[in-house]
């Protein structure tokens, strides 16, 4: 069969794929969710995100992080109102605001993917939604329902999700935080969970239409609004996750009857959207594939970016209408060595860097930029580097007896440990340099962030010579001596300082790391211990709020330094509130200044407010800053429009296959090699020979 | 023969009770049902209503052995203990913490699994078998002698090594067979001859070595001298009795193992991007799905038992003088 064609022996795809327009990437875990209300990770939202459309979008090519249209018609702009129903201006104060009402109208004319919910019988009845189960034992797939249909998007779909948010047998693991700002949402939550028993149809489907939500309001067929109880100036970036995507109340009444459930045709496993792809093939174990929604509306590559978009040829396809790639296939592999190697043979379009392959991809030149090596370069490989928008830190834990508190000790005891622990040293070696190091909370890209001598966290550094440069170990060992703690020994007591790091890293790989750990805690003559357990007991020791140094990081829901400062603000603290401050940090001023800040609009007043509040978190040192990761992928010559956009969770239309270029490389990186399978056959046979003749000679010879 | 079979699966019984507590005893010890929670809920924004709605929606809010405000049986049925565990004595394996059918889902990747492991037993079979008369016959010859040197080393390498090598080599600098991966129908050969010849490899040291014990020790017995002197050509005397007398302990080794092949390689699996019950129970283990491990070692417990119980059978098939009383 390999034979009979000129294909590569080693292709893992069928042979008729090879030159059709087909995405190739990889998955390495099974999603979770796949219902746009339950899912938050990036894992989920590598499918999601290419099929359900919320009403925006941020810009595929603007720095720094812009929202866009996606359904909506124009970006819903705010309107505040007191509380005698008087509308304020734009920049209200947030204690004046009573409601806040977002006014969101969508384009007429999109449809829905084909699905089995939306089909009818001849008199006009949904074909699907009244399955006996005989119907529903004979289905194994929803590809086992033959009819599909569709219908046009409308604004009763936006509205049927924000109430799914209350639905009580739905998980939203934001559905606390948006019933804190959607009026009426906990309300509604708590009716739902009341009436649960009662009010639901027999097969367990409850209609969310017969239920009113005080907070959304429809105002015609293609508008309307959401009303918030506060001023939320970031709720507009939640227009653009797929928590507010369209709903169609068919589909929830469909995969609700009995039987589904036992069958996983449930909506966590076949998504309904309106976006460029669907959802045809979901097998986890296996592979997951998009294919092009046919009832999508086409959508047009942005005519505008960023300066060097151009240089780049990220404007080449500027106007022309999206999606270009007809399928895109994702098959799972578990292991890093099978996923890498089909990328270099070109079976896969683009690739991440693992720390075992690193240096067999990029190499640092004299001015310690990275660029590929020789052999990457000869394939036509491509190399793209990014900032990420999130930040990866070591904590103290603010209850902790010695190294936590608001004394002058123990903030002293904290900035001169930041100062020995050399993350620029961390990022050379545990990161193979994909790393940048942090001078405070607000990675790049993200309003407030600080660039140059102004961005510098001058208790940890010194600006020289127009770099930055970490302050000595000896103006370390001085903070230690004015904490009391001079040459790691507790002045008072005169005992030698213990202090324990708590991770869930285990087993052969973290020994560097661990030894790394302890050496510069050592500089100071500190004897740290690291205390290494499973993933769960940690979890356990923050939410008691027991370990004492930690290490911790975030991931930018949306692009606001709201996203990264509440982390450090006290009512969110773990240990007393479950909430994301991890290290239980308080400071009363720094909260203030956090409500203040996070309802302004951005702008000259709201950096002044943010840099206050960063001077206080460095000044006292509730983290040792880390470093903001440094994302490295590779794509081959044939992919393009491959800028990176680390906030945008739907860029798969804007991706372009040249699918020839593809072929003929494939063939010419794959062509078998079968001189050593003969030549190890012929070694085979000529060992056999010399045996042969010893059998011959035993059978000729006579017993004694 | 069938009062010792039921007697056998009788005394299968207080075994599977026990690997049962067991596996949920250690579950337990090691993961409470709100870290489940945490696990399967994420990282940002878990609030305690969430973890406490995970619970309640699988079952987990219930008291772990006895339920004093049930009634009557309810005390007993209505725990954790009972509706995860004992209801696997009927083979109802439920739902997975993610949602999923498990029974399903094990209907579904035990093919792939046997794609791997039934072809690896016959091939390895064939192979080991005459690797191993090969040895036999030119037993105390230089061919003996490195043969056994060659399988010592081979037996004493890293299994991991042999997946690793065979990749690199066979996939990515010959490009003979895709490199992992897995497709249904005869599209799987080209998946499945990696990892077949891998294991094959693998495990040829040490199963010839072992094949040869057996084969030079049975050359040793009165009936293979009497046959030699009888005149029975060296090709007869091998085939005829010391293969066939040979092949007794080696059809009941392989008797044993049978049930197991459902189950999968986890290592192979897991690199060959193979999607059988191996790699289900790893990615079970990591994303700490309970329901899944639970179900994966009471079906390995049953398929163990079944094994045994066939090599005891397999034992009077093969070796008539036995007689299962």
């Amino acid at each position: 069969m390999y034979g009979c064609s000129d294909e590569p022996w080693n292709n893992p795809y069928p042979y008729n794929q090879s030159r059709s327009n087909i995405y190739y990437d990889v998955f390495e875990e099974r999603p979770k969710h796949l219902d746009p209300i339950s899912a938050y990770s990036a894992n989920e939202y590598v499918f999601l995100g290419q099929i359900y459309e919320p009403p925006l979008q941020y810009h595929f090519l603007k720095r720094p992080y812009e929202l866009t249209l996606l359904t909506a018609t124009k970006i819903p702009e705010v309107e505040y109102f007191d509380t005698d129903g008087n509308q304020l201006a734009a920049d209200a104060p947030a204690e004046m605001v009573h409601r806040a009402i977002y006014r969101i109208t969508i384009r007429p004319g999109i449809l829905f993917q084909p699905h089995p919910a939306f089909a009818k019988d001849e008199a006009g009845n949904y074909r699907y939604h009244h399955l006996s189960k005989e119907n529903i034992a004979r289905v194994n797939t929803l590809a086992d329902f033959q009819e599909t249909g569709t219908r046009e998007l409308t604004a009763e779909d936006y509205l049927y999700q924000i109430k799914r948010f209350a639905h009580p047998g739905v998980h939203s693991p934001v559905a606390g935080l948006q019933g804190k700002y959607i009026l009426g949402l906990q309300e509604l939550s708590e009716q739902l969970a009341e009436e649960h028993a009662d009010n639901q149809h027999e097969d367990g489907y409850i209609d969310l239409r017969e239920y009113d939500l005080e907070g959304v309001k429809i105002l015609d067929r293609y508008t309307y609004e959401v009303i918030l109880k506060e001023k939320y100036p970031q709720f507009i970036y939640w227009l653009s996750m797929p928590f507010f995507a369209p709903m169609p109340w068919e589909a929830d009444r469909f995969y609700s009857q009995y039987g589904m459930k036992d069958k996983n045709i449930v909506l966590n496993w076949y998504p309904v959207g309106t976006g460029p792809y669907m959802l045809i093939e979901n097998n986890p174990n296996r592979r997951m594939v998009l294919e092009r929604n046919p009832n999508f509306r086409g959508e047009t590559f942005p005519q505008t970016g960023e300066e060097e978009d151009v240089v780049n040829g990220f404007l080449r396809d500027a106007g022309q209408t999206m999606p270009f790639i007809d399928k895109a296939i994702y098959s799972l592999e578990v292991e890093n060595i099978p996923a890498w190697n089909k990328f270099l043979q070109g079976y896969y379009d683009v690739s991440d860097i693992q720390s075992d392959s690193f240096d067999q991809a990029v190499q640092f030149n004299a001015q310690g930029g990275a660029e590929l090596t020789e052999e990457m370069q000869a394939k036509n490989i491509r190399l793209l580097t990014a900032v990420t928008t999130s930040i990866f830190y070591m904590g103290f834990n603010m209850l902790d007896e010695v190294a936590g508190g608001d004394s002058e000790q123990a903030r002293l005891l904290r900035r001169a440990i930041s100062i020995v622990v050399d993350y620029d040293e961390y990022i050379s070696i545990f990161a193979n340099g994909r790393g940048m190091p942090a001078q405070g909370p607000l990675p790049p890209g993200i309003f407030g962030h600080m660039e140059g001598e102004a961005g510098t966290n001058h208790y940890v550094y010194q600006w020289q010579d127009g770099r930055t440069v970490r302050r000595s170990v000896k103006e370390a060992r001085d903070l230690m001596v004015r904490a009391g703690y001079p040459n790691g020994r507790d002045s008072a007591s005169g005992r030698a300082l213990i202090l324990y790091l708590d991770t869930p890293a285990a087993g052969p790989g973290t020994k560097a790391l661990f030894d790394w750990y302890r050496k510069q805690f050592a500089k100071l003559g500190i004897n740290l211990v690291i205390r290494a357990t499973d993933y769960n007991r940690f979890q356990e020791k923050m939410i008691k709020g027991t370990a004492q140094i930690f290490v911790w990081g975030w991931n930018a829901d949306y692009p606001d330094p709201e996203n990264f400062m509440f982390l450090l603000y006290g009512p969110n603290a773990k240990a007393t509130r479950n909430g994301e401050n991890a290290a239980n940090y308080q400071n009363p001023e720094f909260d203030q200044l956090f409500n203040q800040m996070k309802s302004m609009a951005n702008g000259p007043e709201r950096q002044v407010v943010l840099d206050e509040m960063i001077e206080i978190v460095r000044k006292d040192a509730p983290w040792i800053w880390g470093f903001h990761p440094v994302g490295f992928s590779l794509h081959h010559g044939w992919y393009s429009n491959a800028k990176p956009n680390l906030m945008s969770n739907n860029t798969l239309k804007y991706k372009r296959i040249d699918p020839d270029s593809r072929y003929e490389m494939r063939k010419k990186w794959n062509q078998p090699v079968l001189w050593p399978v003969l030549l190890l056959s012929v070694l085979l046979i000529i060992s056999i020979i010399p045996a042969w003749f010893s059998y011959k000679r035993r059978e000729r010879s006579a017993a004694l | 023969m069938i009062n010792y079979i039921l007697r056998r699966i009788i005394y299968a019984i207080p075994i599977l009770i026990g690997v049962n507590i067991i596996t949920f005893v250690l579950f337990f010890v090691v993961n409470t049902p709100d870290e489940m929670a945490r696990m399967h809920l994420g990282q940002k924004h878990v609030t305690l209503e969430a973890i406490d709605k995970w619970k309640s929606e699988r079952g987990y809010d219930k008291p772990v052995v006895w339920n004093t405000a049930a009634d009557s049986m309810g005390k007993f049925t209505d725990t954790i203990f009972f509706n995860k565990s004992i209801r696997l004595f009927v083979f109802d394996f439920g739902q997975s913490d993610n949602g999923r059918d498990i029974g399903y889902d094990i209907s579904q990747r035990m093919w792939p699994s046997l794609a791997i492991t039934v072809p690896s037993l016959l091939l390895g079979l064939l192979a080991y078998i005459s690797f191993a008369l090969i040895l036999a016959f030119f037993r105390a010859t230089y061919i003996d002698i490195w043969g056994v040197v060659i399988c010592v080393i081979m037996m004493s390498i890293s299994s991991m090594f042999y997946i690793i090598g065979g990749q690199f080599v066979i996939s990515k600098l010959l490009h003979l067979v895709p490199i992992s991966g897995y497709d249904s129908g005869f599209e799987a050969i080209k998946f499945v001859a990696l990892p077949v010849l891998v294991g094959l490899i693998g495990s040829i040291g040490s199963s010839t070595r072992w094949y040869r014990t057996i084969f030079l020790e049975e050359m040793h017995k009165d009936f293979v001298r009497t046959a030699r002197a009888k005149g029975l050509s060296e090709k007869v005397v091998l085939f005829r009795h010391v293969l066939r007398n040979g092949l007794i302990p080696i059809l009941t080794g392989v008797v044993v193992v049978l049930p197991m092949l459902f189950i999968g390689s986890l290592i192979t699996e897991s690199f060959f991007a193979i999607p059988g019950l191996g790699s289900y129970t790893i990615n079970a283990i990591q994303s700490q799905d309970f329901s899944i491990v639970r179900s994966m070692v009471y079906l390995g417990s049953v398929l163990y038992i079944i094994g045994l119980i066939l090599t005891d059978v397999s034992y009077t098939i093969a070796d008539p003088r036995i007689r299962l009383e």
